[in-house]
């Protein structure tokens, strides 16, 4: 039993599904980021909760109460949109405490709490603006207060980030962690942005063509992805997938590749129970940075293995130089020290994390657990 | 139109560009022309019109047609002037355009931000209304008028304006909400305002531009009309235009053409007023809703 209990939760429109039997409890003060692209339905789960949209089967419930057919305004939620959605006609004050006054609040408790949440945010010299004149960061900020003062039980973000230039979305980006981690208060952040949700989350529901395909961590869901969609969703530049075969050599279980010059090469998997998989192939994954120079490898892991590959391309973008090559016919990319010494179209001594590595069924798409 | 103007006009030379101006003047003029001729003619003493030319300037100027026009001269039987029918049309216009506005704000609102199953069609037929020629509904409006007690007065010419109107001011209102962004409504919604409190406090506010061109256009229209205030108007309700043609109409006695241009001018005034105090929202108005609809 969460603070925010999503449970069984569907979605229909007509005879279309578009979202299938989601269950997520959320706890007090959790930063929950739903992630996933376009149409997987995790806007469609906020304004649920929201009350925006009718909730086809299931329930959702707020600190125990069932708030299915509840009027939004009554569910003590608040709202960051994507647009900012500010009242257009009023000054910032006017906006930032327009639901209180909706909810009857008295004038003196609402300029007490309009003081005190634009402190917060830097923002009491914009109070008399309106929102027309302010600049998108302001913006981002007005509509962050506007919630605030509410003092909601959940607070919902739909992308809120997605209308900001890229050094500012990293800027607001953290600034809103430092909220969080301020006022521990409970929020569900919509976003299709996997590093806001890395960054953000404390949990994370990854949700693709409406189901949610895993809930956990950042680290649960970067480590050990619950699917080939996870694995490929979260992470930039996204996991290397590459299919392979399981042999035994030694009495520990091997991935059997094949280097950019087609010979057949080996690297010992260090997960013991994919001995059971002797024989069959599976379609191995490797982050980016787990196949560096051997100066830049992991020194804290048990199972680096080098591995000499003939190098496609370098890409060096100043702080991490991406190196392509070819294994198994797929490309492959690996992320190293900015002054590694890669030169294309020669072979480089690579050195791979087998710790990090994680191997598919490649008929399920599933992981096949340690 | 746009804050960075670029003179892309093909370049001319002088003498073209002259002989541009002049044709230009030309048709100002001509089309300025009537409204001289009514207002020259409108203070000029009777004889100056009957024995002249229509054209030249008063030799002696006289505002007693215009005094004549407003409060004295005949209309069908009684010696009133055009000024109780001036005011029937204020009585009329004022509720009727202010009620058909206030509903096509509304039923935009509607149609755009609390959608329901079959908007579209409601909204189609409502434009229906757009497309009806006045002649047609001349005797199931008179019967219906009759039926609800409101033959010949006031609030029968306001109720049939306002059904009239309905269709254009809906139509104007809801293409300009069509491109209001719903994540306001919905972030009211949130809010805790209700559906009146967000059509106040959140739409009404910024429909300013959209509201001056339904005014406009139903106040032209309504004062402006001439067949529902002929059908349905009595002696107590008619409108300035039934009494302007009861006046160029009357059969007895010499025609006061200057009278009658006095008249006329007065009877068009309120729609220039109209036109020159809001006029320039007409047109921002009008591109507002089609330029993102």
């Amino acid at each position: 039993m969460g603070f925010l209990d999503i449970s069984h939760v569907t979605k229909s429109y007509g005879n279309v599904q578009v979202l299938h039997e989601v269950d997520i409890a959320v706890q007090e003060g959790e930063f929950l980021v739903l992630v996933g692209p376009s149409g997987c339905g995790k806007s469609t789960l906020l304004n649920m909760i929201a009350g925006l949209e009718a909730i086809s089967s299931g329930d959702i419930s707020i600190k125990g109460r069932v708030i299915n057919g509840v009027h939004p305004s009554k569910r003590n939620i608040a709202m960051v949109f994507q647009s900012y959605a500010l009242y257009p006609n009023m000054t910032v004050g006017q906006n930032m405490t327009f639901g209180l006054e909706m909810h009857g609040t008295p004038k003196p408790e609402r300029d007490r709490a309009l003081a005190e949440v634009a402190k917060l945010l830097q923002i009491d010299h914009l109070l008399d603006r309106k929102p027309g004149q302010l600049s998108g960061g302001q913006r981002q900020r007005v509509a962050m207060g506007r919630a605030l003062v509410r003092n909601p039980d959940v607070f919902l973000f739909d992308e809120p980030l997605s209308n900001l230039d890229a050094k500012l979305r990293v800027d607001m980006r953290t600034e809103i962690k430092k909220l969080h981690q301020k006022l521990k208060t409970t929020i569900v952040y919509v976003t299709h942005d996997q590093i806001e949700a890395m960054t953000l989350s404390t949990r994370i529901a990854v949700m693709n063509k409406g189901y949610v395909q895993q809930l956990g961590t950042p680290k649960e869901i970067y480590d050990t992805p619950a699917n080939l969609f996870v694995a490929t969703f979260m992470g930039s530049p996204a996991m290397n997938i590459l299919p392979a075969k399981v042999v035994m050599q030694d009495g520990a279980p091997h991935a059997e590749i094949a280097d950019a010059d087609g010979a057949r090469r080996l690297l010992r998997f260090s997960q013991a129970n994919l001995a059971g998989w002797a024989g069959r192939d599976i379609l191995l994954g490797i982050r980016p940075e787990a196949i560096t120079d051997p100066e830049g490898a992991d020194r804290k892991s048990a199972n680096i293995q080098p591995f000499g590959n003939r190098v496609t391309v370098t890409e060096p973008a100043g702080s991490d130089t991406y190196v392509t090559m070819s294994l198994s016919g797929r490309d492959v990319i690996a992320r190293m020290r900015a002054d590694a010494a890669v030169v294309p179209g020669q072979v480089f001594d690579f050195a791979v994390n087998m710790e990090k590595a994680v191997a598919f069924d490649p008929a399920t798409e599933l992981r096949i657990p340690a | 139109m746009s804050a960075v103007t670029q003179d892309t006009a093909v370049r001319t030379g002088r003498v073209t560009r002259t002989f541009i101006y002049l044709v230009l003047l030309l048709f100002a003029l001509f089309y300025l022309l009537p409204f001289f001729v009514m207002l020259v003619n409108s203070v000029k003493p009777l004889a100056e019109i009957t024995g002249g030319n229509m054209m030249a300037l008063p030799r002696t100027w006289t505002f007693e047609p215009w005094h004549s026009a407003w409060s004295t001269a005949q209309i069908g039987v009684e010696p009133t002037g055009l000024k109780p029918y001036f005011i029937n049309s204020i009585i009329m216009v004022v509720p009727a355009v202010a009620i058909s506005t206030v509903l096509g704000a509304l039923n935009g609102y509607v149609l755009t931000k609390w959608r329901f199953r079959g908007d579209t069609w409601v909204f189609g037929l409502m434009l229906f209304s757009c497309f009806i020629p006045f002649q047609i509904v001349l005797i199931p409006m008179a019967r219906m008028l009759g039926l609800m007690g409101l033959a010949g007065s006031t609030p029968g010419l306001v109720l049939v304006h306002v059904v009239y109107g309905l269709g254009f001011t809906t139509l104007y209102f809801r293409n300009y909400y069509a491109a209001f962004p719903t994540e306001l409504v919905r972030a009211a919604m949130i809010d805790g305002a209700g559906f009146f409190r967000i059509f106040w406090r959140i739409m009404l506010p910024v429909s300013g531009p959209i509201a001056v061109v339904s005014v406009i256009w139903q106040f032209t229209n309504i004062w402006n009309d001439f067949l529902f205030g002929a059908s349905f108007g009595d002696q107590d309700s008619q409108p300035m235009t039934v009494a302007l043609n009861n006046l160029v109409n009357s059969s007895t006695g010499v025609k006061e053409y200057n009278v009658h241009f006095a008249g006329a001018i007065l009877a068009a005034l309120p729609t220039l007023f109209v036109y020159i105090v809001a006029g320039r929202y007409f047109v921002r108005g009008l591109m507002a809703g089609s330029v993102k609809g």
